[in-house]
């Protein structure tokens, strides 16, 4: 049986792995999946609760996450793509058009 | 049960007119906004007369009071709209509703070719709501509505030829003394709710009556009774706020003679008559009333002797005629004051508006010096006004002569001094007076060619055909005549019994002022002196005989004779001497024609410093330094601060995220900190 707290950790190490990589990377598509990290990241520590207290509720809250994040990745991508045929560029610096 | 008069009318009525010419009269015709605005204050004058027949021939019982609706209510305090019908608001009422209409057919033609004609019968319709409010008022907050509504009035007719500098600050002087006069009348009435928990007339004298006088020193009746005497003085023109007054004849000479002559000026007497419950138990304050009129009166004529406009001696001899009331009020003779109120609001009101009518017909001329020798060309004018002279000069059998005599023989049963101050400014009531009638009318006219009256810009506007001095029209001799009528026959409903009258007036305003048994003689029979209980304030069979009151009126008539015979002596036989005497009391005359430096006193002591203080304290200690100063600071500070800290917001987007996960971990740390503590 692992204890709790690993999984917990690993939660942690993947959640923070996936803010450093929303801070630091230029790149829409790498920003993208560091938020997809970060979401799963909680959805471990999510699950691991449910494990530990015996309660459904921490699965099904997992399978929502699951389920808006696909939906997010199909407009996701989708707008990737827009941006990258009108801008030829996936640089997130370089999309500042509303920008003042 | 009383019938419901429906009193709320009588004010409602010209207010409506106000508003009608007010909003809709800049689109009307003259003809439209002289319809309405005669329509409105004759129907008040008709109710007016209405009510007056309710009370003589059906005998309504007063006093009659009428509520409309509860209008301030706070704890036991309550203030109404409501009315109050007595007999001395009946004589207010006729007064200020006949003399307003007739003065607001006079200005249909005085002010014919003014531009501002509906403003102006907006204005005077509103002044007639605000007047008639304060003489129906049946609590003292609605009077003071009133009372500040007619200043109001007041300071917009005075300001009418707003574009004028000197009207304009007229206007302001006048509405700033009266300020500073309403500031005592508020402080009575707070006194008034501290003592006796309300403002209601009957509720006020109901709990005043108990008191005894307050023979020795001050007590909070005294302290009340003399607040409502500087509200009265201020607003009566009486020593020292009286100096707003002379300046208030840079209004149209119809507003001088309805508001600054015959009626808002008579407030101040209307009100100390209608608290006489209080003045009454307050004897020092008596005193003091009669004091200020007395002083008032004779300072005010000596001012008139030496005045050149028609209209500032006029306006001077109002406050000297004031303070005649005042005189009155102040040794208890209140239906004596308030005769005089009438009769001198018929004879000062036609002295104004034949005045108006003289300087209409020379084209806006109003220094006398320029004037002489009117009499045949605008001869109804010189008709009426020589009537309204002789009657306020004393001269027996008209109007002013029962009223004044009235007056001197109260006084003197106060005091000899108040009736010999009093007989003198008799004599020089009437030298003035009779000074202005010759140098207008008589001798030979000393104007300038009878074409260039451009000089006065104001009243440019005043149409006067190529055939230079004429008369006016119809509708502004109609008001004169019947004024004139009034000034003759106004006193004979006071007739007193030493002269084989009944003195009806008196008999009718007695259940007012009798209405109490004065605290003097309660106190006075205390002290053990022995006076009849029902001595009441007068009317009484006077202590000495009638031969004696005749001896008076002889005496004073012997003044205002002589007062004629010198005016007659100087300014029509001798017209040289006038200035040998002028050149003899050099300093003593130009003392007088300054008017005592009163103004450039009050400058130097009042105004100059306060101007000083606003300036170096007010404006750039209080004002700039300290308010803008500290506005400007935290301002200022504000700003550099948000210098520093706009730069969180970049704009850019994962700068944000970074600052929520630095956020989020900084909880998150304090939580688990807080938590393993």
């Amino acid at each position: 049986m692992v204890p709790l707290s690993l999984y917990l950790v690993l939660s942690g190490i993947l959640f923070a792995c996936g803010v450093t990589g929303f801070l630091i990377k230029r790149n829409i598509i790498t920003i993208f999946m560091s938020i997809e990290l970060m979401l799963n990241g909680v959805n471990l520590s999510f699950v691991a609760f449910a494990a530990k207290w015996q309660s459904l509720s921490g699965q099904v809250f997992v399978f929502f996450v699951m389920v808006v994040a696909a939906a997010e990745a199909a407009v996701g991508l989708a707008i990737i793509i827009a941006v990258f045929r009108t801008r030829e560029t996936l640089n997130i610096d370089q999309v500042n058009l509303l920008k003042l | 049960m009383t019938p419901d008069l429906h009193l709320w009318l009588i004010p409602i009525l010209p207010l409506a007119g106000a508003a009608i010419n007010g909003l809709l009269g800049k689109r009307f015709s003259r003809q439209r906004v002289a319809t309405v605005a005669l329509a409105f204050s004759g129907a008040a004058f008709a109710m007016a007369l209405w009510v007056a027949s309710q009370v003589f021939f059906s005998s309504l019982p007063l006093p009659h009071v009428e509520t409309v609706g509860t209008w301030l209510r706070s704890g036991a305090f309550t203030a109404d709209f409501s009315f109050y019908l007595d007999q001395l608001s009946l004589v207010m009422l006729l007064i200020v509703t006949g003399v307003g209409f007739l003065i607001h057919i006079y200005s249909v033609g005085y002010m014919w070719e003014d531009g501002g004609f509906y403003r102006f019968f907006s204005y005077l319709n509103l002044f007639m709501f605000f007047m008639l409010t304060l003489v129906l008022a049946s609590n003292y907050l609605l009077m003071f509505i009133g009372w500040e509504g007619v200043g109001l009035a007041s300071y917009l007719l005075i300001g009418f030829w707003f574009t004028k500098d000197s009207a304009a600050a007229a206007g302001k002087k006048a509405f700033i003394v009266n300020r500073i006069g309403d500031f005592g009348f508020l402080i009575a009435l707070f006194l008034m709710i501290k003592h006796f928990g309300s403002l209601d007339f009957q509720k006020v004298f109901e709990a005043a009556k108990p008191f005894a006088a307050e023979t020795s020193g001050i007590g909070f009746l005294s302290a009340i009774a003399l607040l409502l005497m500087v509200g009265a003085s201020g607003k009566s023109a009486q020593i020292p706020l009286y100096i707003w007054l002379p300046d208030a004849m840079e209004g149209p000479t119809p507003v001088s003679a309805l508001i600054h002559a015959a009626t808002m000026v008579t407030a101040g007497v209307y009100m100390v008559a209608r608290s006489h419950v209080i003045f009454e138990r307050a004897p020092s304050a008596l005193m003091v009333v009669a004091i200020i009129g007395t002083l008032t009166a004779f300072f005010a004529a000596t001012i008139g002797i030496a005045q050149t406009d028609i209209k500032k001696v006029l306006a001077y001899s109002t406050v000297s005629q004031l303070g005649y009331m005042f005189m009155a009020c102040g040794v208890g003779a209140f239906s004596a004051g308030i005769f005089h109120l009438m009769t001198h609001a018929f004879f000062k009101g036609l002295l104004f508006l034949a005045a108006g009518s003289v300087i209409h017909a020379v084209g806006g001329e109003q220094d006398m010096r320029q004037m002489g020798g009117l009499w045949k060309k605008i001869p109804w004018t010189w008709g009426t006004m020589l009537i309204a002279t002789c009657a306020i000069a004393g001269i027996p059998g008209l109007s002013g002569f029962f009223s004044k005599d009235e007056i001197l023989w109260r006084a003197y049963q106060a005091s000899w001094v108040y009736w010999l101050v009093g007989v003198v400014t008799a004599f020089m009531t009437s030298f003035y007076m009779f000074r202005l009638m010759f140098m207008t009318f008589a001798g030979k006219y000393r104007g300038a060619a009878e074409t260039s009256h451009d000089d006065h810009a104001a009243h440019g506007s005043h149409g006067h055909g190529p055939g230079g001095i004429h008369e006016s029209p119809w509708i502004m001799l109609a008001p004169l005549v019947i004024l004139a009528v009034l000034s003759v026959c106004g006193g004979w409903i006071g007739i007193p019994g030493s002269l084989g009258g009944n003195n009806y007036f008196d008999k009718f305003l007695g259940p007012v002022f009798r209405s109490s048994t004065p605290a003097v003689n309660a106190a006075r029979i205390q002290a053990g002196e022995t006076a009849p209980p029902e001595q009441a304030t007068e009317g009484e069979e006077p202590k000495t005989g009638h031969s004696t009151e005749l001896m008076f009126t002889g005496i004073s008539v012997a003044a205002g004779l002589l007062g004629l015979f010198l005016a007659w002596l100087l300014y029509q036989r001798r017209p040289e001497l006038p200035d040998r005497i002028v050149a003899r009391f050099h300093g003593l005359y130009s003392s007088i024609a300054h008017k005592y430096w009163i103004d450039e006193m009050y400058a130097a002591i009042f105004v100059r410093p306060l101007i000083v203080l606003s300036r170096v304290v007010f404006w750039r200690t209080v004002d700039q330094g300290l308010i803008d100063g500290t506005l400007d600071a935290s301002a200022d500070s504000a700003r550099e601060l948000s210098d520093e800290v706009r730069h969180m917001q970049s704009g850019n987007l994962r700068s944000y995220a970074g600052w929520i996960a630095i956020g989020a971990t900084a909880v998150i740390a304090y939580m688990v900190w807080v938590a393993t503590k």
